[in-house]
């Protein structure tokens, strides 16, 4: 199978006020393979927003190539469908509206679009919400929206940032279930940041664990579970235990990160 | 003084009336501020007129037809001036919001004519553009554009950028990032813009018909000034009251009904 994503040497800079700069990513190299879900997890300022971002074409690397497909990214495409923290829900547009929104920028007839939005709002479960403000939504279901806005313009690439950071614990694992469930339906490529340990090895093929100051690759933690992911895995030993070893990747880093280790790691999964 | 002259003043403030019950509140309230008002003048012998005088006076000046054509006179400048100065004050104010090099180019002249008030820059008005509607409509465009184009400004630079990255990642370019999110997403700035533009337009225009006007409210209150008659000018001051109130109760409902997506607190 061929690497949908690329990083190759992948920095970011990014310029202080006083002149002074800060290497937000140093050097990052990490290929995710087609249909994989990968998380990527590490303490704050370890740059795992600023590759999401470099990914989506939001952010340009100021080192390195980032590849996408094949081929070098310039700027955002609808090939790439990002999910945001902050919803990012068009608040004057009713649910539908915000679902079509990409769909009218496509080009799509009014009835196609219908059609297409309808089936994406049914996935996610709000049929009942299609016509109302974001405004009356509460946090999950603002997020299923934008999910379904997202899977609307037919991605194959899902960049999610953080997407469930501002839920309670509760409604965070009922998304992460949901979300998988929707992912083996409509197979995309994920790309998942996060700062949740439990969160990213429930969710991922492969969990990408970073290292901060300056953000750089730490670790990639392969994930030997099999889908559907359920309570009973989450509950398992098994989940325990790489649950663990994730847990002391991201907060006892060591001075000197297994960078060697990480890519040997890599090659011997895929 | 009578509560409704103040009204304009206070209008740009106020909130929404709701409720029925807050309603009658309201109008015990001007019925109480009326009757005080009678109270005074009957009492302490003030030199004011009357509650009855200045209804009777109304009623005259309302069957004469002269109120209804210097209210006309008035309310054509005002809405001639806002006309044109939100019609400028929209684009200028998308274009320093959106191209910095506009905004570099333009800023230093709004934020210094800001600092003018626009009733100083009568007399050269009329000394540059005659004595005609020129100057008064010129003078009351100049306070709509500047307060409405600073309004506009902030509204596009506010507009949330994670909105504009989430256009974006869908596909869209600059002319639709432009239609579909910066505009709808500054239009409440730009109608709060349009609300105190029309504040101003209204208290601009009263004091270019006081200073130079063949007709209009304010000149009415100008010539009755000269005679020592009261009633007509309190007719005149509330005419303004309620018709600046009655202006900005329609924007007030244009603004509910455009933004009503927004999250209230």
């Amino acid at each position: 199978m061929s690497a949908k994503i690329s990083f190759r040497n992948v920095s970011r800079q990014f310029a202080h006020h006083d002149g002074a700069s800060f290497l937000a990513l140093d050097r990052l190299s990490v290929d995710v393979l087609e249909g994989e879900f990968v998380t990527l997890v590490g303490p704050s300022g370890c740059g795992k927003s600023t590759a999401l971002n470099i990914a989506a074409g939001l952010i340009e690397p100021t080192g390195g190539e980032m590849i996408v497909n094949g081929r070098a990214v310039r700027g955002p495409g609808p090939e790439r469908g990002v999910i945001f923290q902050q919803y990012a829900l068009f608040p004057w547009l009713t649910v539908r509206q915000n679902v079509e929104f990409g769909l009218r920028i496509g080009g799509k007839k009014a009835s196609e679009r219908r059609a297409i939005a309808q089936r994406f709002i049914d996935l996610v479960g709000l049929a009942d919400f299609a016509d109302s403000l974001p405004k009356v939504l509460s946090g999950g279901m603002k997020q299923r929206c934008a999910i379904a806005r997202a899977y609307a313009v037919d991605p194959t690439i899902l960049l999610m940032d953080e997407p469930f950071g501002a839920l309670d614990a509760l409604t965070r694992v009922q998304m992460q279930d949901q979300l998988l469930d929707t992912w083996s339906r409509e197979r995309r490529t994920v790309m998942f940041v996060t700062h949740d340990v439990d969160e990213a090895v429930y969710l991922a093929n492969r969990v990408i664990v970073m290292a901060a100051r300056p953000g750089r690759l730490y670790e990639i933690i392969p994930v030997d579970l099999p889908y559907p992911r359920t309570e009973a895995i989450r509950l398992s030993g098994a989940f325990a235990e790489i649950r663990n070893r994730v847990w002391r990747a991201v907060y006892h880093q060591s001075a000197r990160p297994p960078d060697s280790a990480a890519q040997d790691n890599e090659r011997e999964i895929r | 003084m009578s509560d409704s002259a103040e009204a304009p003043a206070t209008s740009a403030t106020a909130r929404p009336w709701g409720g029925r019950r807050q309603l009658l509140l309201n109008v015990v309230a001007i019925c109480g501020g009326i009757a005080l008002w009678g109270a005074a003048v009957s009492f302490r012998r003030v030199g004011l007129p009357s509650p009855e005088q200045v209804a009777a006076r109304a009623i005259e000046l309302i069957r004469s037809g002269q109120l209804f054509a210097d209210l006309l006179a008035s309310l054509g400048r005002v809405l001639a001036g806002f006309a044109l100065g939100v019609t400028l004050a929209i684009p200028v104010g998308f274009l320093m919001g959106w191209y910095p090099i506009a905004r570099g180019l333009i800023e230093p002249f709004v934020q210094f004519f800001r600092m003018i008030p626009p009733l100083a820059v009568i007399p050269l008005a009329i000394v540059t553009m005659g004595i005609g509607e020129t100057p008064k409509v010129f003078v009351i465009f100049l306070a709509v554009f500047l307060s409405s184009v600073i309004a506009t400004f902030q509204g596009v630079i506010g507009v949330d950028k994670t909105l504009i990255n989430a256009a974006r990642v869908l596909g869209a370019k600059d002319a639709t990032i432009f239609r579909r999110v910066i505009i709808p997403a500054s239009t409440p700035f730009i109608l709060v813009g349009m609300r105190i533009g029309l504040g101003s337009a209204w208290a601009t225009v009263v004091a270019a018909e006081l200073i130079a006007a063949q007709s209009g409210l304010g000149f009415r209150m100008q010539q009755a000034e000269l005679y020592y008659d009261l009633a007509t000018i309190f007719v005149s001051l509330i005419t303004i009251g309620i018709l600046g109130l009655a202006m900005d109760r329609l924007l007030l409902a244009l603004e509910t009904r455009l933004t009503q997506w927004q999250e209230r607190m």
